[in-house]
């Protein structure tokens, strides 16, 4: 009986340390995941959101991108959310506080990944890693969605666009995951779209739309990269413009 | 045989002496003089494409909701012009490779009217007696700018509606009299109203095409009756025109390069995808895309709206001059200003008033070469501006870093180009010259040899 009950102590106890290290910060112990994900934050991170997820802001010398003053935000509350998109698109670690962050080859393994995300979310409460069902989405409720919300910085094919000092990136290597917490994160001069903008099964929708945009109905030929006149432009000079003008040299050559 | 049919033919025609004028008639042999036909032959492409598409096509603002092959477009709400052009596009038959190839055809048309009118301008052929040729042929190809606009606009994608948006924007921007033309035009504020589209349609359907099929037809009759410039060398002169007669030499070339461009636009728009428009969408007021743009040929105007610093003239409060004005209004105007003065511009200069109808090579006249293509470079540059935002996403160059660059180059390049042209032409003059003496030289040489 006694036995019993000290192991169900232990096992309350360990309970309580699992779950509320998150609520309560650094002090507390918090699971050897997190362990590890301190460590790696503290030698990959820590330079730029300060000791434990404090940012590092203002009165420094450093103006970082977007609307962050200094060399990086606080990490407190951004939750699993935004650890786990920074980290799998290879937007973080950054190099340089004042470029904005760009899809890159990702530095960390995944089981480093879950630990850096973990002790990011064991800083303060924070969204959690949302889980989409883009097969329950419309293609054409997409369409219209990602029309209304994103082309007008991600371009109407999803190709990419620009924004004052960014750029708005091509969306053609996102998962499903990913475009779920970019939505939900508003990364960047991203704005962030709350359930009350876009609810889920719209995103669900908005999902299934882009799936199908990378690889769209393409008829007419090969396709020039769905970004509209520009190549075509360059097209119209280069391939009928040249061949025509041979075709006119040739033809005035008059045979000797 | 042939001669039964010519005999009935000429008994009631009395054709017989144009037609022969006509089949004598000497071709000079240049391939630069070929550019012009290259226009010509797609302009018969556009009217053959675009009557098939007019089979198909409604030019209707009516509110429809979408309910064809095209799954991601489903339920959606959008016009009766925007349905039946995706209609045309992905259920009739040959319907997107007649599209295509329209669309492909307009940007080789423009393309080689430019291309034809440097040739023209380089080597002074606007002169007299043939400045009215050159005011023709300029004005064909202001409305062949014109009608390509209305083209693009009419389906009413996304695409179409952002590029009116801009017109409309510039109709505006004209000092006094702005409002009253965007009304008059427009019917009202944008995306204008159904009698709007009628408008667009008769002009792109009609109009235009009639006003550039008589002018071109008006342009041809002034360049046979004045007959071909060439360059001078070897037997030709002012007064003698050396060439290849229409018959037999000349029409069969000439038919074979009809046939080429044909090839040519048919394949890419058979093989080459050109303005997905079910991938923008149809065009709502609130909805934009990111890094719209122009068809090529007005991607100039594009970029003068981009290099403008924002300015407005306001007197009060009230604004005279709206920002767009300067790029979309005044820019073209002092380009084609520029082009059409041009001839009584040089005319004033080099006070020349004689009759030309051997053409210069660009080299000889060298103030002319460098100022044409001092003009050329300071239109491409603004031409560059217009796709910035594409540089910027393709190799990050800073959008902001290059506007700059582009408003100080477009002060700083002509005058380079200006006088680098002139180096370059004085420099291949040289070249002549040495190679010409060496010649002498070598035949003296030889003559002495022979007299040894
Ligand atoms: C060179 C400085 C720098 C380094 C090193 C760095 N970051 Fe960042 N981080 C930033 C900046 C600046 C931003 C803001 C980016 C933006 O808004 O576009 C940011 C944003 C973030 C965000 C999103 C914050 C939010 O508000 O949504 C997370 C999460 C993040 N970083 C995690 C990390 C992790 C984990 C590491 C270590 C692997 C790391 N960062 C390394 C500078 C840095
Ligand atoms: C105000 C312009 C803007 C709007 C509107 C916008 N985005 Fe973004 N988006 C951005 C920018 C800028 C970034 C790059 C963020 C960064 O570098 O940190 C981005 C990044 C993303 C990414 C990550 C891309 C990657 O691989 O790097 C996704 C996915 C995304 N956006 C989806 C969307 C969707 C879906 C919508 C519409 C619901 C949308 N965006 C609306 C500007 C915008």
């Amino acid at each position: 009986m006694r036995r019993a009950a000290l192991v169900l102590l232990a096992a309350a106890a360990l309970f309580v340390a699992l779950t509320a290290a998150p609520a309560r910060g650094d002090s507390t112990p918090r699971s050897a995941l997190a362990g590890r994900g301190a460590e790696l934050y503290a030698e990959n991170c820590s330079s730029c959101h300060g000791i434990a997820g404090a940012g590092i802001g203002a009165p420094s010398t450093v103006h970082g991108v977007g609307d962050v003053a200094g060399f990086g935000p606080s990490l407190r509350g951004v939750g699993a959310l935004a650890a786990d998109f920074y980290l799998r698109t290879g937007y973080m670690p950054l190099r340089n506080p004042s470029v904005q962050p760009r899809r890159s080859k990702v530095e960390f393994s995944p089981d480093q990944i879950r630990a850096l995300v973990a002790y990011v979310a064991s800083l303060a409460p924070g969204p959690g890693i949302p889980t989409p069902h883009p097969a329950r989405g419309s293609l054409s409720e997409g369409m219209s969605l990602f029309v209304q919300n994103c082309a007008g910085c991600h371009q109407a094919a999803a190709a990419g666009g620009y924004v004052p000092d960014a750029v708005a990136p091509p969306l053609g290597p996102n998962s499903p995951r990913d475009i779920a917490e970019a939505v939900r994160i508003g990364p960047n001069l991203m704005p962030r779209f709350s359930q009350s903008r876009l609810t889920d099964a719209q995103l669900d929708s908005l999902i299934a739309y882009l799936l199908y945009a990378r690889h769209p109905d393409d008829r007419g030929g090969v396709a020039l990269g769905h970004v509209g006149p520009v190549p075509e432009g360059l097209v119209a000079w280069l391939v009928a413009g040249v061949v025509l003008v041979g075709v006119c040299i040739t033809i005035a050559r008059r045979p000797a | 045989m042939i001669r039964a049919i010519a005999r009935v033919l000429e008994e009631r025609t009395h054709a017989a002496p144009f037609g022969l004028k006509a089949l004598r008639y000497l071709f000079p042999d240049h391939w630069s003089f070929l550019l012009g036909e290259v226009a010509l032959y797609t302009f018969i492409v556009l009217v053959g494409t675009g009557t098939y598409l007019a089979l198909f096509f409604h030019p209707s603002t009516a509110q429809v909701v979408y309910h064809g092959s095209y799954a991601p477009l489903d339920g959606m709400q959008m016009t009766e012009a925007y349905r039946s052009t995706v209609h045309l596009s992905l259920d009739v038959r040959a319907g997107l490779l007649m599209r295509q190839t329209h669309h492909w055809a307009a940007d080789v048309f423009v393309a080689a009217i430019a291309v034809h009118l440097m040739r023209i301008v380089f080597t002074g052929a606007f002169r007299k007696p043939r400045e009215l040729t050159y005011y023709v042929g300029l004005t064909i190809l202001g409305l062949a700018l014109l009608e390509g606009y209305l083209g693009y606009s009419l389906v009413d994608d996304l695409l179409s509606g952002m590029g009116l948006a801009i017109g409309y924007g510039v109709a505006l921007s004209l000092p006094f009299i702005g409002a009253n033309v965007a009304q008059l035009i427009w019917g009202g504020p944008v995306p204008g109203t159904a009698d709007f589209w009628s408008r667009m349609y008769i002009t792109h359907v009609f109009l235009l095409p009639l006003a550039i099929a008589t002018l071109i037809a008006i342009h041809l009759a002034l360049v046979a009756s004045l007959h071909h410039t060439q360059f001078g060398g070897g037997r030709r002169s002012e007064r003698r025109l050396v060439g290849l007669p229409a018959l037999p030499s000349y029409a069969p070339r000439s038919l074979a390069l009809m046939f080429t461009v044909f090839a040519v636009l048919f394949l890419l728009g058979g093989l080459v995808q050109i303005n997905p428009i079910w991938l923008w969408g149809p065009y709502h007021v609130a909805d934009g895309t990111n890094g719209a743009q122009p068809d090529w040929y007005l991607g100039w105007l594009i970029g003068a709206l981009r290099l403008m610093p924002a300015f407005d003239v306001t007197i009060l409060d009230y604004t005279v001059i709206p920002n767009p004005f300067w790029g979309g209004a005044l820019f073209p105007s002092v380009v084609f200003g520029t082009l059409y003065a041009w001839p009584s511009i040089e005319r004033r200069f080099s006070g020349d008033r004689v009759r030309h109808n051997l053409l210069d090579r660009p080299r000889d006249v060298r103030w002319r070469t460098a100022t044409a293509a001092a003009f050329l470079s300071w239109v491409l540059l603004i031409f560059m501006a217009g796709s910035a935002d594409r540089a910027y996403i393709l190799f990050g160059w800073s959008y902001e870093t290059q506007l700059q660059i582009y408003r100080v180059l477009v002060f700083v390049l002509p005058p380079v180009v200006f006088w680098l042209t002139l180096k370059i032409c004085d420099e291949l003059r040289r070249n002549e010259e040495v190679e010409r003496h060496r010649h002498e030289a070598e035949d003296e040489a030889r003559a002495a040899a022979n007299r040894v």
